[in-house]
Order: structure tokens, then sequence, then C-alpha cells
């Protein structure tokens, strides 16, 4: 076994018992990095000096507790202090905050190892990185298919063990989606439950940071370095943080799991369906109480969500005018057609499809027949789950309707796209934590189950998600890719 | 409800965006073809429901105003596209 093939805490052990240094493990990742990263381009920017250096500092000082002294990488999305940080977009690709983002200076607190900045598809909209303006990552599992998106390079880079785990933002999948394509754990956090400062933002009352790892115990441990309270994120919960290792118990006897019937039925793969019900079936097995439900206003999440994340998207993006940072077109000789021209070569496709649905749900005329409506259908959504869980612990669905799709394959059909998000949407829409963990294959390709748990419940998904882990072996399965390139 | 691509037109002017005619005409048909997906909100009666601005019971939250060291000038500019005495530069407005 490889070092870059081991979990977080694998790695961390190894480390507290002096069997192997940091330097060493950031050596395996770097290396790793050097041997698969054409192949997959999982990076924006590898930070492999600064690594070494964090790496040789961790060698020199105190052990520090939790997932310190691992090396990590960031979504390009998370501001990182003297980093570019581009949010894979013409419009930054030459920005360097000032400031880290409030998670960026929690892991570097924690001594972490920052190996480099992750792609994404451009200001996290999109569900493949087709839509980074840079390049595309491609999936370790089968370089021919998309790694899912936005976080798609988190995903990737966790994957191919370029890094040994990763932080990506999900609104409506961003991270769940790509977890599910490449077969490694993707949690998006309660909505509040980690601070978004720092972080650029996209559709900020879907917004959430949360982690991409190997395994669950990986993801716990990052979660304790992550949640909590921050004054400068005016809508993060001022909540106590439970130790999420303290989860980990494999007993669930006695746990109540929902599973609802839409999301089985039309539009998802029959083989992801069977996958999942054979994991609610071992749920079974391990003693939880498992039942159909209906939650029957969550068919409505897409089209609601497709124009509430595009009209808060459409104001985000306001503030990239070529004025205070950023790509300015040089040419204007006027304030307007400077705004205008700097944004139009600045920003992609699929940004200015967003910001021109959002302006257009937004505009006088429009605002109640489109905007307004899809708030209003998202309390049906939210009130939908509030229901369930009045009887139940937890949900549990497909994360996604079908394995990683080939590049390309869905370019020519908006909609079609967009429906990558239809199972993992209606969780945004209504601000709760979901996980997705690997429960499966199909034709060679990972398929995730989605857990879902009330606000603030994160640790009834530790709970689910570790005893599902410890009985079975998805989560050890690795793609082969660099098997044959130096071992 | 189709959108034409003189309302694409309107609507890049107000989200400040210029469009080249391919992608007028591509938005044209683009936009009309989410707004149709999103008729399907229409299903559903709505006139008792209260919209749902914020999914957490988070209201106005306050701090006490107190000073705080601020970020250096010159950290902050260095990003920008063009600067001259410390302030940022633009085309002219009036």
């Amino acid at each position: 076994m490889q070092l870059y093939e081991l979990t977080g805490h694998e790695l961390k052990e190894k480390l507290d018992k002096k069997e192997v240094s940091c330097q060493e493990i950031t050596a395996a990742f770097i290396n790793r990095i050097e041997q698969v990263e054409d192949q997959i381009k999982a990076f924006v920017t590898v930070t492999g000096e600064l690594a070494t250096q964090q790496a040789r500092a961790y060698d020199d000082a105190e052990p520090v507790p939790g997932l310190g002294g691992i090396p990590y990488g960031l979504k390009d999305i998370i501001c990182t202090r003297g980093i570019r940080t581009t949010a894979s977009s013409r419009m930054l690709e030459n920005f360097i905050p000032f400031y880290d983002a409030f998670v960026a200076a929690r892991l570097a607190e924690h001594k972490g190892v920052l190996l480099g900045k992750l792609n994404l598809d451009e200001f996290a909209m999109g569900s493949s990185t087709e839509q980074s303006a840079f390049y595309p990552t491609r999936n370790p599992w089968d370089l021919e298919r998309v790694p899912g998106g936005s976080s798609g390079g988190s995903a990737a880079a966790v994957a191919a063990g370029e890094v040994a785990y990763a932080l990506g933002t999900d609104s409506g999948g961003s991270i769940r989606q790509p977890a599910a394509f490449c077969g490694v754990v993707g949690l998006k956090p309660t909505y509040g439950r980690v601070s978004r400062w720092g972080v650029m933002a996209y559709a900020s009352s879907f917004d959430q940071v949360g982690v991409v790892s190997k395994d669950v115990r990986d993801c716990a441990l990052v979660m304790n370095m992550l949640a909590g309270h921050d004054q400068q994120d005016s809508t993060s919960i001022d909540k106590e943080v439970p130790d999420y290792a303290s989860f980990l118990t494999p007993d669930i006897k006695g746990l109540k799991i929902a599973y609802p019937r839409e999301y089985f039925q039309q539009g998802v793969d029959s083989e992801i369906v069977q996958q999942v019900m054979n994991a609610l079936k071992h749920y079974e097995q391990l003693g939880a109480i498992i039942e159909e439900v209906s939650l029957p206003h969550s068919e409505y999440a897409l089209p609601a969500y497709y124009l509430i994340a595009p009209a808060e998207a459409s104001a985000n993006m306001a503030r990239f005018d070529g004025v205070r940072y950023g790509l300015r077109d040089q040419e204007a000789d006027n304030v307007v057609d400077m705004f205008s021209q700097s944004r139009s070569v600045g920003l992609g496709d699929e940004v200015k499809r967003r910001i021109m649905l959002g302006t257009y749900a937004l505009s006088s005329g429009y605002y109640d027949a489109y905007y307004l409506k899809a708030l209003k259908v998202r309390r049906l959504i939210a009130e939908d789950f509030q229901r369930v869980f009045a009887d139940f612990d937890l949900i549990v669905t497909p994360t996604t309707p079908t394995i990683a799709f080939r590049f390309g394959e869905n370019s020519g059909d908006l909609i079609a796209q967009y429906k990558n998000d239809l199972l993992t949407v209606p969780i945004n829409m209504a601000g709760l934590p979901g996980m997705s963990i690997p429960c499966g294959f199909v034709n060679g390709m990972p398929v995730g189950m989605q857990l879902v748990a009330q606000p603030f419940d994160e640790g009834t998904i530790f709970k689910a998600a570790y005893a599902f882990e410890q009985t079975t072996d998805y989560h050890r399965a690795r793609p082969t890719l660099g098997v044959n390139i130096n071992g | 409800m189709a959108i034409s691509e003189k309302q694409v037109e309107q609507v890049a002017h107000l989200a400040r965006l210029k469009l080249t005619e391919p992608e007028k005409q591509l938005f044209a048909v683009q936009l009309t073809a989410i707004l149709e997906y999103a008729q399907k909100l229409n299903e559903l009666n709505t006139e008792t429901v209260e919209p749902l601005h914020h999914i957490l019971p988070v209201y106005n939250v306050f701090r006490k105003d107190e000073a705080r060291p601020g970020t250096p000038r010159e950290e902050i500019l260095a990003n920008a596209p063009l600067i001259e005495d410390g302030q940022y530069k633009v085309p002219r407005i009036i």
C-alpha cells in the first residue's frame, strides 16, 4: 500500500507513531500528483513548494490533533491568502486574495498541508467541470467520463490519491454529485453549520462548504475542524458543535430510515435504483427500520432551484465589473462599456446564461410569476421534509440519476444537464445536511447513496454512513489509474 | 412564453453583458426552454403559501460597533486592474 492510497486518519496514525514524517507523506502526494495529474487535471494550481515548507514546519513542532499535518486540497473558489484563487474563471485568472477564507484559516491552524487549488465549473455553476474556463477534469475511474461538478477537481483528486481529502462547496449537489461519480464520500453540512466567509458566492441561500474524503471517519475529522460559528458570516449559526467522531459507532438498531418513492422513479437509472435498494436491505439487516414515504413536492425542486439560484447568482456576479479586481477590458472609453465588455470577455457561457436567467426572473413584471413563485414552492418542499422527519431519523435516496456521463454527452440539452441535480437540489432547498457514500458499481463506475438528516443532525448521518461502511467494502475500491506508471 | 432576441438584448443591458449575435440567438432559445420548464411550478396552487426567503430562523444579526484594524489599502489595491494615486481608475463617467 502506497502512502497516497491511505486515508487521512491512517496517515495520521503513522505520523503520530513516528513511523513516517509529514515530509515523507507530503512527498508521496507530490510524487503522485506528478505521476497522474496530466491525465486527471484536477488542479488549477499546485502549491508543492508551500506544502513542502508546511510539512517541514509540522515535523519541527509539537503534533497537532485532528487531521493536522495531513495534505489536502481546496476547491479554487475558497480564498487563500497570497495564493491565486480563480473560481476557474478568466475573470479571476490572476486574482490573489489578501485573506484566507474562514475554512482555509481553520485548516491552516490545524497545521494541514495545502497541496493546491482544485478545478471546478466556473464559479461553481455546472455539474461536470466542463464549464471550467481552463480545462475539464477527468474521472479517475474512466478518463472519458466527467468527474461531476462543480467540485469535480476535489472529488477526482481524492479518488486519484492526489490529496488525502479536499474541501468543496455545494449549492445544488456540487459536493455530493461528484463524490458519487468518483466513488468517494462527500458531505454538504446543514446550511449555516460552516462559515462561508471568504468563499466566493454563487447562490447565497444555498451555498455551503463541505468535505470530500476517502471514508466517513476522515469526513468527521475534517468537519471537527470546520464546523462552528463565525461572526463574519451572518448566516453562520451559533450552535454547539459535537465531536463528529463520537458518532462513529456501528450500532444502528432501531434507526428509522425513510426512502421517498419519488427519488426511485422515472428519470433515475434502474440499475442505480437497484443498488440503493440493496443498500436499504443491508440497513434492514443491520437492524434499521425501513419504510417508504412520499415527498410530493420534490419534483418541483429543480425548476424552482433554476429560478432562485440564478436570481441570487445574477446579484452576486454584479461585483465583477472590472473596477476593483478581475479582468478589465482596457479598450472601453466609457464606464458602462467597460463593465459590459469586461464581463463579456471574463465570464463563460454558463455564468452568462445564469446571470441572464436570474436578471430576467427578478425584473419587474416577472418577479412575482417566477422568483416569488419559486420561493413559495421552496417552502412546500421544506415542509415535506419536516413532515417526514417527525417520524424518521434519516432519509436515503440515490445521489444521482445516472453514473458519470461521457464528456459532451449532455452538451446539447440544458435541461438534461440540469437534471444531474434532480435528487440533490431538494436537500439544498430545505437547507438540510446530506452525504453521498459509495454503495456499488454500475458498468464499472461508482454509484452514490445519499443520506439526509434534519438540520444540524450531521451526527445521525455519520452514524448511519459509518455502519454501512464498516460492513461493506465499496469505500476501499480505488480506480486502477496510474497502476502502470511507476507503481 | 418565447423570449425574443429583443428581450434578450434588454436583459443583457440590465445585466451589463455585451452579447454577440450568435449568443443572443442561443440565449433566446435556451432561456425560453428553461422558462418553459419552470411553468411546471404553475401546477401548484401557492395562493396561501408564504415565500421562503431564509431557510434558517435567523433574523437581524448584530455585533458591537467596535473599531478594528482594517486591511491596508495597498493590499486591497494590489488586485485592481488600474490605479492612480492610491485609488481605482476608471474611464470618464460624466
